[in-house]
């Protein structure tokens, strides 16, 4: 285990994939197993951390992802511990038939540490941001996703995601993320068990990655105005924490799912799947991208427009609030 | 180094067993890849009979010499070979595409002993095998990484992502073996992909070429020794070989990509691939 002992300081004077490569030069100098790899994003993506003291452990496979990714799924064959790193579309996408078969399907140790998630990358356009990974990395079999919500939390998911056997798929932002935890400890990240940030009985808002930030921020308005929101970080998509969702449709009867990611497949669809299968009725809205390629501009602005910032889960709150249904029904006995 | 008289006749022998035993296999599954694993059973058998360190008994050994059947679908051909070496029973090739078996038309590594990658999707051995080779660099061990590809995969881009960066890394313990069989599904290479100038296209990505019959056993053999001795440049060895090798009405014909084998068939193949074994060992590799 990496000793994570980042300060607010730290955390803050850090971009989230700073983090990440501090994070795994600490892994690197305690195993000599573990490896980087990246598709001439070393810098961007900051897996070039390695450089100054592993530079024979981080192998750069030029513009090329497919490589890449099979080369990672070589040296996991070999014992190493690889860590792929380049853009989350050039990921899940442009490397995925090699994902599929050479990683997931062999089930092999190699973590993909994938940045510029979501619209993070929000000036470059569509051809860079990365709204659909999630779907598409939750539908390999052996394969953990994790999406981190902050500077610490990539931290601990890092470590964890090494520490964790198989294929991992983490997805972080470009840049800064807006601080949700205020220090390491804090931050109590366990993959596949969703992090309670606020109590609350009248509604659940389930947030992933730079959404958990949003919900907080919502759920602080909604208390002024006599509203109790539980928020929920569910950092770890697959596994999904089933027991947290359950608990919230029986608790509160009204979800709002947030995320950086188009609003099919993702978190709000992951947390459909379990809700719809407690057979519960339950009121719920999905927030993220409608199933459109993004406008340009800057990721909080484009999380703004598209109606997942905190204006837009107050608006969805408080429509679900308002929804009418039989809320004098005694569920105790069904759960 | 090269092989000696004794070894051409025991390699012989054994190409001879394993053809019939493909075609046997390629009946139980009810069907199977066979033309391209004819045309490879000459350089898997020159592999596993006579340069890969392998150890039936620790299939896993760390030590070992890896083999990648980057062209996946040729499995019917490829599990006799593991199963005829000794890592697992060959009572198993009898279940071949059966429902629950271990075997499937493309080959699993965590259910197949021997295997060391699993393939089917096309072009991505030669990647993994660079992994394995910049690994093995790392644990300062001293192993051969042997990649069988079809030349129709060839037509794949990520087989060139992964030959320019065998390259740049002077990976010259991976050994790519190309079976160039000139047929693949839907016609010769030639008319569905040009290939050539084939040869030219591997020295552009900086490897040298070692071009041979990929079914005499002395030539297999020296192109082995040329890409085992290689230190700065990476070789790769263009095997020139007939789908459906042995087999007479199957012989050079892409339509024998795929194909069922009833029991009269296989009798008529059996007989059809000694006749083919015997005028060969006959010729004594001449």
């Amino acid at each position: 285990m990496a000793n994570l002992n980042y300060t607010m300081l730290e955390a803050t004077n850090m971009t989230t994939a700073e983090m990440y490569g501090s994070t795994l030069v600490q892994l690197a100098e305690q195993d000599s197993k573990v490896v980087g790899l990246s598709a001439d994003l070393a810098k961007s993506t900051k897996i070039g951390a390695l450089l100054d003291k592993f530079s024979d452990r981080l192998f750069n496979a030029g513009i090329a992802e497919q490589n890449m990714f099979g080369m990672a799924a070589g040296l996991a064959q070999m014992g190493f511990v690889p860590f792929a790193s380049t853009f989350a579309i050039f990921t899940a996408m442009r490397g995925l038939d090699q994902i599929h078969t050479d990683i997931c399907y062999q089930n092999l140790n190699v973590k993909m540490i994938a940045t510029h998630a979501g619209l993070s990358f929000g000036q470059a356009g569509s051809t860079h941001h990365c709204t659909e990974d999630i779907a598409i990395m939750r539908t390999m079999a052996n394969c953990k996703v994790i999406v981190p919500c902050d500077g610490f939390e990539t931290a601990k998911a890092v470590a964890a995601a090494y520490e964790t056997p198989g294929p991992v798929y983490l997805r972080i932002n470009r840049g800064f993320d807006m601080p949700v935890y205020k220090s390491m400890d804090e931050c109590k990240f366990e993959l596949g068990k969703a992090q309670e940030m606020k109590e609350g009985t009248d509604l659940t808002i389930i947030a992933t990655g730079a959404c958990v930030a949003r919900a907080m921020d919502a759920a602080k308005v909604l208390e002024g105005e006599g509203i109790r929101a539980r928020v929920l970080n569910m950092h770890t998509i697959k596994p999904i924490d089933a027991d947290a969702i359950k608990k919230a449709v029986h608790d509160t009867r009204r979800i709002i799912t947030v995320e950086d990611h188009n609003i099919y497949g993702g978190l709000g669809s992951a947390v459909a799947e379990v809700m719809v299968e407690t057979g519960k009725a339950c009121a719920f809205k999905k927030l993220g991208v409608p199933d459109v390629f993004s406008i340009i501009g800057l990721h909080e602005d484009l999380m703004d427009y598209y109606g997942y910032g905190a204006n837009g889960i107050l608006a969805a709150a408080r429509e679900l609030m308002g929804a009418d249904f039989e809320e004098d029904d005694n569920w105790d006995d069904e759960i | 180094m090269g092989i000696s008289e004794q070894d051409f006749n025991m390699l012989e022998d054994k190409a001879r067993e394993l053809r019939k035993l493909t075609v046997q296999t390629v009946s139980w599954a009810g069907g199977g890849h066979i033309g391209g694993a004819l045309s490879a059973t000459d350089i898997l058998t020159m592999i596993y009979y006579k340069y890969a360190r392998v150890d039936v008994k620790n299939p896993k050994w760390e030590d070992r010499d890896r083999v990648i059947v980057s062209k996946g679908h040729i499995g019917v051909g490829y599990a006799p070979v593991l199963a005829d070496k000794g890592f697992f029973d060959k009572e198993w090739l009898k279940t071949y595409n059966h429902t629950e078996s271990k075997l499937g038309m493309h080959l699993d590594v965590n259910k197949v002993p021997g295997l060391d990658a699993s393939s089917g999707s096309l072009g991505h051995g030669l990647s993994i095998a660079l992994g394995n080779s910049l690994g093995a660099k790392l644990l300062k061990k001293d192993i051969n990484i042997y990649v069988i590809m079809g030349d129709g995969e060839c037509d794949e881009g990520s087989i060139w992502e992964a030959a320019m960066a065998i390259s740049h890394f002077k990976a010259t313990n991976v050994i790519p073996i190309v079976d160039r069989n000139r047929c693949m599904i839907d016609g010769p290479t030639e008319e569905v992909m040009k290939l050539e100038p084939f040869a030219d296209k591997w020295r552009a990505f900086g490897f040298d070429v070692v071009e041979i019959d990929g079914h005499n056993m002395y030539q297999i053999a020296e192109a082995f020794d040329k890409a085992k001795a290689a230190k700065d440049k990476p070789v790769v060895i263009i095997a020139n070989t007939f789908k459906g090798c042995g087999i007479s009405w199957m012989q050079d014909k892409y339509e024998y990509h795929y194909a069922s084998i009833d029991a009269s068939g296989v009798e008529k193949s059996v007989a059809d691939i000694d006749a083919y074994h015997d005028a060969r060992k006959a010729k004594g590799g001449k």
